[in-house]
């Protein structure tokens, strides 16, 4: 304990005396503020010598820290001595950053007092505060008494408190403001989060239009019940039947994770568009109206089942593999026949799968911002909503924090409902134990209903696809079908001139994109995986509120944590807007999730003992996690790491309002695209970033997953 | 003194779940002392505690007369052989059993030279190529022994090692197991539910139920002098009958049924009792007599070497041993039982 604190008391003190404790002009990595060491790239040290006295507040907290650990009779004592002084270094940094807030004070306090957003000598103070925080926790007896694990433990709390929390609680705040700067109150949240506008059920009734929230609602409960059902029926046939085409059904459950968003909506726009293909055909061969169904609650529903069905199909096949099939077998030999057997037996040992498909269908149709904002039209959902009230004519940042607060309170509902009905409750019959016997087979009826609903719908998916790919290569749709490279070279262009030059348009947020989402990939995955091992292999009080607040940043649509981002980083003490960094950060923490998850899956099957019989071998818990746990990792570290990158790719709800000139992504740039009406590029570049993701996925398989152990799915220990 | 285990009132909660009362043990070095008890008993919390993989709630736990109680597993001078036998699948043998030496920063030679010292302990030189993936199970657990032993532990610990292997197997290992402890003069802390396993490799046993300590002594006197019901019936099989110790002290009279009985025993009060019976010690014969209990047989199973009977009495069920018959007894035959009055105990009721 002696030895970690004292390290990290020197670190923190070093970053205290030489780096810039604010944030510098051209970035930390272009080393610029070494030449400008007196100027604004001071350090702390001469900053709180010369005017600015506050900054002495954090090197109170190391004070504390080396009074500690040079005078402390005993371990207790000191360990006593480090804790207080973590505590109140982190809580003196704190309060000095949110009470001068740039130009302005809070508070009262220090009137006339100014400062930028921290730095990277901020960012280590506030670290080495932290670390010797909980090294003091550790050796109070916390964690079993090891630095490494109550270490990990305290970086995971903080990172989610400030970049999930703090933000969210900027939403808050926000939603309650009153005008004028009055405080806070509801006297106007009330009235403005039941504005009839939001909940108007006008459109029932054939009055006009509903409000976003029923919109969003309904929207979410057709969705789900779709994605529901088609999904089981594809999970079916997958599962339940001899169908010789499953490879083919395998692939349309990746298709969705690859696609950018807007392109299902440009397609469907592309077929059923007033000037679309299947729309044009039709008025043609039978006089149909041309209309504009499509720009509505149907289009969006149809753009959505498309894009959320494979993912219900995905959960789904676990759970129907999940019925054992002995009880099936049971079941037959107490002479029920198939369908008996299926109604009676399989399907109720479903139920909570499919709940959870439902559940799953209800957030991401929620969140998603996509599609809505190129098929809805009139049809107003919260989402685009929220989007245009911070980007439209008329910015209001309050009305999009009480949105904000709508839309979360829908996913978080069911996020929460999901949890608490589904997630102790186990049907899942697959036990450790070798469960031999075959899934009973469909009888035909139900076999019959399942071809007849999934196989048209599989065909429908694989010719949108086809679709995408070829329109990128026709001059304008629906007008001019000649074949052109166009798009591709207004792009992509390349000119060699005295050497290369990326000419295309879309090259710079193409490298952006793929520079973020790379360095992304591996730090959502890391923090995601250490998660998972905490939250798997180590006890400790608060372990419940620990593994809910990782999860909850799923619940929280993209549009919300974009919105939370703004109105948050955009001032000190941390100012982030307009930085790359914010997008690696925004990426980190809404697929940490998922990471998570697969990290917990893989390490459940991993025999605890192996950490074990590490740790009393004489390894500590960082050996035990590079030398044991991560080698026998592999498939799950391949599996965070891939799909990191991709959804940072992808992703778009969020990053919309973060991008910036310098930092544009490529989904943003689509976006602008599809506003402008240039159809050809925006598929194009969609294309370009389909290949791109699938082959960044086969090298990552090549790299990684080749270190397989052998082909049992289960690592026992031997 | 090192490799002594001393526990001064350590106990363990788990939420509100006492995993372990107030416990007190001293093991001597060079012992090899078993944790014996039912599942859910405290046996393997209790082990863990000297591990160092769970902390203790309460109480000082002392190795080799330092007090580790905040001590991390790491730290501690003890290695474990697991159940699962935890061998690293990703390594091999030799990396395996010079794990331990490795990341205490040994070189490379001499984690190899003791590894393969260590391999030869347990009779296993020339693996150490292999993957634990291509032994026997006899053979990774000999791995996992070897890996244990190679860190020269002042205290063995073996958490239930025998239980994966096939029953053969079992008793050959755990002579081995014995055979190392003694020529190592290692401490060795040794759990299982396997009252017979724990007779075999025992210097001394702790019987414990329900989180506490019920019984501790050599196997002999586990056996021997039961202090309880519990003890008498889970170390080796008894019968237990209802009496009542009329006079106490040396001898013992009882009653049992309308009978009295005049035992070699020394009781400290009068009041019910259970009188403990060995199933081998009990007798049976065609002729009625004064001092025999009448029977009827429910059930005879014929094992070779010997016969186990399923009787029927005045006083409950009872199980009996016995050798084979000439004119073997049947089911549904009338017996009569007896038993020699040295040979029985008395426990409280």
């Amino acid at each position: 304990m002696q030895r970690t604190a004292g390290l990290w008391l020197l670190i923190g003190l070093a970053g205290y005396a030489l780096l810039p404790w604010y944030m510098v002009a051209g970035g930390f990595w272009s080393f610029g503020w070494l030449s400008a060491m007196g100027g604004d790239a001071r350090p702390a040290l001469l900053w709180s010598a010369g005017g600015r006295g506050w900054l002495w507040l954090p090197l109170t907290g190391f004070a504390v820290a080396g009074a500690s650990l040079m005078l402390a009779r005993d371990q207790l004592a000191m360990a006593r001595g480090l804790v207080s002084a973590g505590a109140l270094g982190l809580a003196l940094m704190a309060a000095q950053g949110l009470v001068i807030l740039g130009n302005s004070t809070r508070l009262g306090l220090l009137e006339g007092a100014t400062q930028p957003g921290m730095g990277a000598g901020a960012l280590v103070v506030a670290a080495a505060l932290l670390f010797v925080l909980t090294t003091g926790i550790s050796g109070l007896g916390r964690g079993r008494g090891d630095a490494f694990i109550t270490g990990m433990i305290g970086a995971i709390v903080a990172l989610v408190g400030i970049f999930v929390f703090y933000p969210m609680s900027f939403i808050l705040l926000r939603a309650f403001e009153l005008k004028g700067g009055a405080g806070l109150g509801v006297t106007e949240f009330l009235p403005r989060f039941f504005a009839g506008e939001i909940w108007s059920p006008a459109c029932l009734t054939g009055l006009g239009y509903c409000g976003a929230a029923l919109n969003s609602l309904m929207l979410a409960l057709a969705t789900a019940t779709g994605t529901t059902l088609m999904g089981l029926a594809f999970a079916l046939i997958f599962t339940r039947t001899n169908f010789r085409a499953k490879r083919l059904l395998r692939v349309l459950t990746i298709l969705p994770i690859i696609t950018p968003p807007f392109v299902i909506g440009l397609v469907l726009i592309l077929l059923f568009g007033r000037a679309g293909t299947i729309t044009e055909f039709f008025a043609y061969a039978f006089g149909w109206e041309k209309t504009r169904w499509l720009y509505s609650f149907w289009g969006v529903w149809l753009a959505q089942m498309l894009s959320f069905t494979p993912i219900a199909f995905l959960v789904l096949i676990g759970v129907v593999e999940g019925v054992s099939p002995s009880m099936e077998e049971a079941s037959q030999t107490l002479d029920a026949d198939r369908w008996q057997t299926f109604r009676f037996i399989s399907l109720p040992l479903m139920r909570p799968g499919l709940a959870n498909a439902f559940l799953l269908g209800f957030i991401e149709s929620l969140a998603d911002f996509g599609n809505p904002l190129v098929l809805g039209g009139n049809f107003n959902v919260l989402s685009t909503e929220i989007y245009f009230a911070i980007v439209g004519t008329v910015a209001d940042p309050a009305k999009a924090a009480i949105l904000s607060l709508i839309l979360l309170s829908l996913t978080l509902g069911a996020f929460l409902a999901q949890r608490k009905w589904l997630g102790r409750k186990n049907y899942a019959t697959v036990t450790g134990k070798g469960d031999s016997g075959r899934n009973a087979a469909l009888n035909d009826g139900l076999r019959w209903t399942c071809y007849a609903v999934a196989l048209p719908w599989a065909a429908f998916t694989l010719v949108l696809y086809g679709l995408i790919f070829f329109g990128s290569f026709v001059k304008l749709w629906g007008y001019d079908h000649t074949l052109t490279f166009e798009h591709y070279t207004r792009a992509f262009g390349i000119v060699y001139r005295n050497g290369i030059h990326f000419t295309g348009a879309a090259w710079n947020s193409y490298f952006t994109t793929l520079t973020i989402a790379a360095i992304a990939a591996p730090l959502t995955a890391a923090v995601g995986l250490a998660t998972a091992y905490l939250l798997v292999r180590q006890k400790f009080t608060g372990k419940d509120a620990f593994e809910f607040s990782t999860m909850l940043s799923f619940a929280i649509p993209g549009t919300v944590i974009g919105v939370a981002y703004v109105m948050a980083f955009n001032f000190p003490p941390i100012e982030l807007t307009a930085t790359g960094l914010i997008l690696i950060i925004v990426f980190v923490f809404r697929n940490m999730p998922v990471g998570v998850r697969g990290g917990i899956a893989a390490m459940s099957q991993l025999d605890k003992s192996l950490d074990e019989a590490s740790i009393t071998l004489g390894a500590n818990s960082a050996t035990t996690l590079r030398r044991v746990i991560l080698p026998l990792m592999g498939p799950a570290i391949l599996a965070a790491l891939t799909y990191s990158f991709v959804r940072a790719i992808t992703s778009v709800s969020a990053v919309i309002f973060l991008v910036s000139a310098r930092y544009n992504m490529a989904t943003s740039f689509i976006v602008g695209r599809v506003e402008n009406g240039e159809f050809g590029i925006a598929i194009a570049y969609a294309t370009v970033l389909i290949v791109t993701m699938l082959a960044a996925i086969l090298a990552l398989q090549l790299i990684i997953g080749r270190r397989k152990l052998r082909r049992a799915d289960r690592i026992e220990a031997h | 003194m090192k490799g002594s285990v001393r526990f001064e009132n350590v106990t363990k909660k788990f939420g509100d779940v006492v995993a372990l009362k107030p416990l007190s043990l001293d093991i001597t070095p060079g012992t090899l002392v078993t944790l014996l008890g039912p599942s859910g008993c405290g046996k393997t919390t209790t082990l863990r505690l000297i591990a160092g993989l769970e902390s203790a709630s309460d109480g000082r736990i002392l190795i080799g007369g330092e007090d580790v109680t905040h001590l991390s597993a790491t730290y501690r001078k003890v290695s474990m052989v697991f159940q699962s036998y935890a061998l690293f699948p990703h390594m091999t043998v030799m990396e395996n059993v010079g794990y331990g030496l490795s990341v205490k920063g040994m070189s490379k030679a001499e984690v190899r030279d003791r590894a393969e010292a260590g391999l030869e302990t347990v009779g296993l030189k020339g693996f150490g190529a292999r993957l634990p993936s291509e032994l026997s199970g006899g053979q990774q657990q000999r791995v996992a022994v070897a890996r244990a032993i190679v860190l020269e532990p002042e205290v063995l610990l073996l958490d239930e090692p025998l239980s994966n292997l096939d029953a053969k197997l079992r008793r050959h290992v755990r002579e081995e197991i014995r055979q190392i402890q003694q020529r190592l003069g290692l401490t060795a802390v040794y759990v299982t539910h396997d009252q017979e396993e724990a007779m075999a490799v025992s210097d001394r046993i702790i019987v414990m139920k329900n989180a506490e300590i019920a019984q501790e002594g050599t196997p002999f006197d586990l056996y021997d002098r039961p202090a309880s019901a519990f003890i008498a019936d889970f170390i080796g099989d008894a019968n237990l009958i209802d009496v009542e110790i009329t006079q106490s002290g040396e001898p013992t009279e009882i009653a049992l049924l309308n009978r009295r009985l005049t035992l070699p025993l020394s009781s400290k009060a009068t009041g019910l009792a259970k009188l403990v019976v060995r199933p081998h010690h009990i007798r049976l014969d065609r002729d009625a007599a004064a001092d025999r209990l009448p029977a009827e047989i429910t059930y005879a199973a014929w094992l070779g070497n010997s016969v186990q009977y399923t009787l029927t009495t005045p006083v409950g069920s009872i199980f009996a041993i016995g050798a084979p018959q000439p004119l073997p007894f049947r089911q549904g035959d009338t017996v009569h039982l007896g038993f020699g009055l040295e040979d029985v105990r008395l426990v409280p009721a």
